[in-house]
């Protein structure tokens, strides 16, 4: 019974496997890179980005259909196009960042719309708009893995600057030229992780399982490698969670993973040890010192 | 060879000069004192040494020094306290000319760490977030960093601001040890008490220069007087200064 619940969907359908390990994947990458726009207090700059790659995988679509392969290819061009110019305008004039990006995805976003509707119908921009991770074939889950793979090489190179530059920029900037080359990087990284979950996830939920599990995470550690593997753990349970309860409820698999991560994160915000709301009504008695 | 060389530097911001028209040399190993009013360009001086802000004319030069070589303490620090990050970590980041991108840090860089931190007399504090820390307790932790940063040029910016006495005496002896051990120390500084005493060598800046050289002979009240009257506002008509026309023609 409870085998037939919990696993036997992945043993029966290659379709479900498949979407599992692409949930897997997007949990491995996407999960750290969101701890990171948390703490560099960037979360709505993802959600930005999010929607600056859908022009880019409009043309894909209008180019060759549903494809996804061209689809991620077009995101990416466009997301890594917006991403660098918002980027470049930051840093050489002094508009904020927040606010350049603003104003480049708001820009995307009604472009991405426009392209979409002008071939196809209200369904297809629904699949944009949300994904469908039962729909993997093995050449995406292909290109999600890899770029799952390369934004943990990469990361992995940019850790320590990151991790300065989040802390001290100043710093950074005083004993190393590798701050802006670090954040371009971390810029990258964001596309490459939001154009993977734009395959399962759509692009206005891609974001969701880069921040979700970061904030979840949070609320149960003080440590930022604790963090880290707190988020990707949190990822993957939603992942697999809500593949489970699409599975057994018919509810879109996309947001089916989104509401389990939210119901997760809404457990923390309330248990959480690290400032979690019970922690702080019921403190306990003070301490001596 | 000069630490540093001034060669008619001039620093400002959108064209304004904030320093201007500066000129000199600070010998190695000299403890210099640079005071003046808020809004003398003392911060902005020091900026221009370490190199994050670039003059809008004449040059400042290192004598040889990397900018690896600066140790490089701001006034109002840009750091996200809250970020997840222990003191020890935090420290060790003064290691990054050694380690750089990939270095590992190995036992022998470890005590080094360690050493630092107790110099600053924040035993015990090793696994504490930064976001813990008091701001005495920060600014420690900052001192073991600049410490670990082994560095021949350390360039302090008002140190010793909203600090309590004891902080401020524990590191000053750590300031007066780095003159010891032959490094270049410059500090923006606003009690004259303490430069009178420590500082053998001040810079009073208003603008430009208005004394430079033994703390004895340049802290007159005089010459305080001086600076005092000298920072005046940007004036937003002021037209592109001249001197070095004038001095050219003179020529």
């Amino acid at each position: 019974m409870i085998y037939d619940a919990l696993i036997g969907p992945f043993t029966e359908f290659e379709f479900m496997r498949r979407a599992l390990a692409a949930v897997i994947a997007l949990s491995l990458a996407g999960a750290p890179i969101g701890v990171f726009l948390m703490l560099r207090r960037m979360s709505l700059v993802g959600d930005a980005m999010a929607h600056a790659i859908l022009p880019g995988a409009a043309v894909g679509f209008l180019l060759s259909g549903l494809n996804l392969f061209a689809m991620t290819a077009g995101g990416l061009a466009a997301g890594f196009a917006v991403a660098i110019l918002a980027g470049l305008v930051a840093r050489s004039t002094g508009l904020k960042e927040d606010a350049s990006l603003a104003t480049f995805y708001l820009a995307s976003l009604a472009l991405g719309v426009t392209i979409v509707s002008i071939k196809g119908t209200n369904i297809d921009l629904l699949h944009v708009l949300f994904g469908n991770i039962l729909a993997m074939d093995d050449q995406t889950l292909l290109v999600v893995a890899f770029n799952a793979t390369v934004t943990l090489l990469v990361l992995a190179v940019i850790y320590r600057p990151l991790v300065i530059e989040s802390v001290d920029p100043l710093f950074l900037r005083t004993v190393s030229r590798a701050g802006g080359p670090a954040h371009l990087a971390f810029l990258a990284l964001v596309v490459i992780n939001l154009v993977n979950g734009f395959q399962a996830l759509g692009t206005l939920l891609a974001v969701g399982l880069m921040i979700l599990p970061a904030g979840i995470a949070r609320f149960w550690s003080r440590d930022l490698t604790v963090m880290i593997c707190l988020a990707v753990v949190a990822a993957a349970v939603s992942g697999y969670a809500g593949l489970v309860l699409s599975f057994q409820t018919r509810v879109p698999s996309g947001p089916a993973i989104i509401l389990v991560a939210s119901a997760l994160y809404i457990v923390s915000v309330l248990f959480g040890r690290v400032g979690g709301v019970v922690r702080q009504l019921f403190p306990g008695r003070h301490l001596e010192a | 060879m000069a630490a540093l060389h001034f060669r008619n530097v001039t620093l400002g911001y959108d064209r304004h000069p904030a320093v201007h028209h500066l000129k000199g040399e600070v010998a190695p190993g000299a403890l210099l004192a640079v005071i003046g009013p808020n809004g003398a360009g003392k911060s902005t001086l020091l900026r221009g040494i370490v190199g994050i802000l670039k003059p809008l004319d004449g040059s400042i030069h290192l004598g040889g020094l990397d900018s690896r070589d600066i140790a490089y303490l701001p006034q109002s620090t840009e750091i996200d306290r809250s970020f997840p990050i222990s003191v020890l970590d935090f420290v060790a980041t003064g290691l990054w000319r050694g380690t750089g991108l990939f270095g590992g840090i190995g036992k022998v860089a470890r005590e080094k760490i360690l050493r630092a931190i107790a110099s600053v007399g924040l035993n015990g504090f090793e696994n504490r977030p930064i976001g813990t820390l008091s701001g005495g307790q920060m600014q420690r932790v900052l001192f073991a960093r600049v410490l670990l940063q082994d560095a021949r040029l350390i360039v302090l910016d008002e140190p010793f601001n909203a600090i309590d006495s004891k902080t401020t005496a524990d590191l000053l002896a750590l300031v007066k040890h780095w003159h010891v051990e032959g490094r270049t120390v410059l500090a923006a500084l606003h009690d004259m008490e303490m430069v009178r005493t420590h500082f053998s060598e001040t810079l009073v800046l208003a603008r430009g220069p208005v004394a430079w050289g033994p703390t004895a002979e340049v802290l007159t009240p005089e010459n305080l007087m001086v600076a005092m009257r000298m920072c005046e506002a940007f004036d937003d008509s002021a037209a592109a200064c001249s001197a070095d026309d004038a001095r050219s023609r003179a020529a």
